[in-house]
């Protein structure tokens, strides 16, 4: 492999992602991350110069709706997932303002 | 020798605009609803629900973006900003980063000292709202309403061109009044539908570089950012001059405290992540779509202001005065066409109006009133049938409801006394009632006259005509 994940970057892509790993996990997510950035390296082998970068593979634009109201009162099933709520919304712990 | 400093500030403005359902659904924006009752999976998130854009967001965006002179990005797309919050239930926003909606503009503002000055514009972009946090006080826990998640938004960035608070405030005002004949905002600072942050560095007079900058949040008001400018240049001097340097960072604003605190930084650096929306398909503007765009855009207030004073010849002081408000712009015009009298319909709107509005805590968007009716109200006036006391009357009346004007003089009573008769009677049974006043006029004193005036109309419950009143009086008086 071309590519090595150092110990500080799996940390902070952990931090990123809120995501918190064993030691053994954090050595699997190194090789992994390293085989997809060698992947992806082989992109860097094309002429891309040119090329308008893509951002979705359909050649399709402008789907788009009109200003019309189609949803009603939606709390009951927006509610329904948590794990925590009242008549207020989601019950979460609490955050100050950062 | 103390050294000169020079205030650099660029702002982000935030407008919500006024579309009725949501950027990505087909939820309702109305504000005050039950917490979470205009929510649905797009809105809050839920894994597999597809967001669909809202024509008339790019619609309004690029409204805003044509009036401030922007260039129009007619090939646009959406981007995620990736960050864990639980206002977001996504843990993106959708937002533009990369191709913004527009670019390059820039407003012209009117300084104090009569100068202009050109505000550039480095982009606008649009963007969704979060949800909304409400904290309680006792339990150590927060409540999430998602009413607000998804609400449209675009975002105004400046360039870094305004050197005091005057011209931020001058700034705002243009970009609001402009947003506001576009209907695309109401702009209210207090509510939350426009938000500006101020991004402040201060330098030395003369120099090319740009200092440490700060970016200051929460402010609710003109004046709130004007204090907040004021406060953040001294703090940001008094650094320099003990010879610290300025931290790059968020600060939030106390306007009741009148000062500024930084905000504990997130413990991981902003790395938002950007990249493409997957689910949005690019945003294509045509030719023809720009055009149509382009023939909405309304005429503005400084367009109109040249138009009314050649076309009507108002006083400065009342056409910038009408011109604020488009609603104002708007019943002034409709008024004039009807009753062919600008100056009257001018002074009605900005003299009984604005009290009305003040008193009621209105804005001029909430006026009701027909300009038929003012109208009719100031036809009746100039020709006597109403005293201008009678007009107030009236006035108030078609302020709270939609009246018929004629029916309503027929049926308080209003019609004024003309009738020369019964004028002398009511004048002479006033000089034999208040001899005294009588006796003080004869002896000179003028003043005297208008205490029987006021006895007359009082007699003839406000209906005389008062110029009538005045010259009987004279008339017998000075017999």
């Amino acid at each position: 492999m071309a590519n090595v994940i150092s110990d500080e970057t799996i940390e902070y892509v952990g931090i990123l992602a809120k995501l918190e790993l064993s030691d053994a996990e954090k050595e699997d997510a190194k090789k992994d991350m390293a085989s997809m950035l060698d992947y992806i390296d082989k992109l860097g082998e094309l002429d891309t110069s040119g090329v308008e970068p893509m951002s979705h593979v359909f050649p399709v634009n402008n789907v788009m709706r009109e200003d019309v109201v189609t949803n009603g009162d939606g709390s009951k099933a927006t509610l329904a997932n948590a794990p925590e709520s009242n008549d207020s919304g989601f019950i979460v712990p609490k955050t100050v303002e950062s | 020798m103390a050294k000169e400093y020079e205030t650099v500030i660029g702002l982000e403005v935030h407008v919500e605009l006024a579309t009725k359902t949501k950027i990505f659904c087909g939820c309702s924006t109305e504000f005050g609803g039950a917490p979470n009752s205009h929510t649905c999976p797009v809105c809050t998130g839920m894994p597999g629900s597809l967001p669909v854009l809202n024509k008339k967001v790019v619609e309004y965006a690029a409204a805003v973006g044509l009036a401030t002179n922007c260039t129009i990005t007619q090939d646009c797309k959406f981007d995620r900003k990736n960050y864990f919050y639980p206002d977001n239930p996504q843990n993106y926003q959708i937002s533009q980063l990369y191709l913004p909606i527009c670019r390059d503009g820039h407003v012209d503002v009117k300084l104090e000292d009569g100068t202009q000055k050109a505000i550039r514009i480095h982009e606008i972009h649009m963007e969704e709202d979060a949800g909304k946090l409400i904290h309680d006080e006792w339990e150590g826990v927060s409540f999430v309403d998602f009413n607000r998640s998804g609400v449209p938004l675009i975002e105004i960035v400046s360039e870094p061109d305004m050197r005091s608070a005057e011209e931020v405030i001058a700034y705002l005002t243009k970009l609001r009044n402009t947003i506001q004949y576009l209907g695309a905002s109401d702009c209210k600072l207090q509510e939350g539908s426009m938000r500006a942050d101020v991004n402040l560095s201060v330098r030395e007079k003369g120099s090319e570089e740009f200092g440490t900058r700060t970016e200051t949040k929460n402010l609710n008001s003109f004046a709130a950012i004007e204090r907040a400018i004021k406060a953040e240049t001294a703090r940001q001097i008094d650094i320099i001059e003990a010879g610290g340097k300025v931290v790059q960072e968020t600060r939030r604003w106390n306007d009741d405290k009148e000062y500024s605190y930084a905000m504990r930084s997130k413990e991981d650096a902003q790395d938002y992540r950007y990249f493409p929306d997957p689910d949005l398909v690019p945003v294509h503007i045509s030719d023809e779509w720009l055009e149509e765009l382009k023939s909405k855009q309304p005429e503005f207030k400084d367009e109109k202001m040249k138009r009314y004073k050649e076309e009507f010849d108002l006083p400065d002081y009342d056409i910038n005065m009408i011109t604020d408000s488009k609603k104002l712009a708007d019943i002034f015009e409709e008024t004039t066409a009807i009753c062919n009298k600008p100056k009257k319909v001018s002074n009605w709107l900005i003299a009984e109006t604005m009290r009305i509005l003040k008193e009621k805590e209105m804005d001029p968007e909430d006026i009701t009133f027909s300009p038929e009716n003012l109208a009719r109200i100031i036809n009746l006036a100039d020709e006597g049938t109403i005293n201008s006391n009678a007009a107030k009357q009236v006035f108030e009346a078609i302020f709270t409801e939609d009246i018929d004007v004629d029916k309503y003089v027929e049926e308080k009573g209003l019609k004024q006394v003309n009738d020369e008769g019964a004028l002398k009677a009511t004048v002479e049974k006033v000089i034999s009632e208040n001899p005294q006043s009588v006796a003080d006029y004869k002896a000179g004193k003028e003043k005297a006259i208008g205490f029987l005036v006021g006895q007359t109309m009082k007699a003839m419950q406000g209906k005389a005509n008062p110029g009538m009143v005045n010259s009987l009086l004279k008339e017998l008086l000075n017999k």
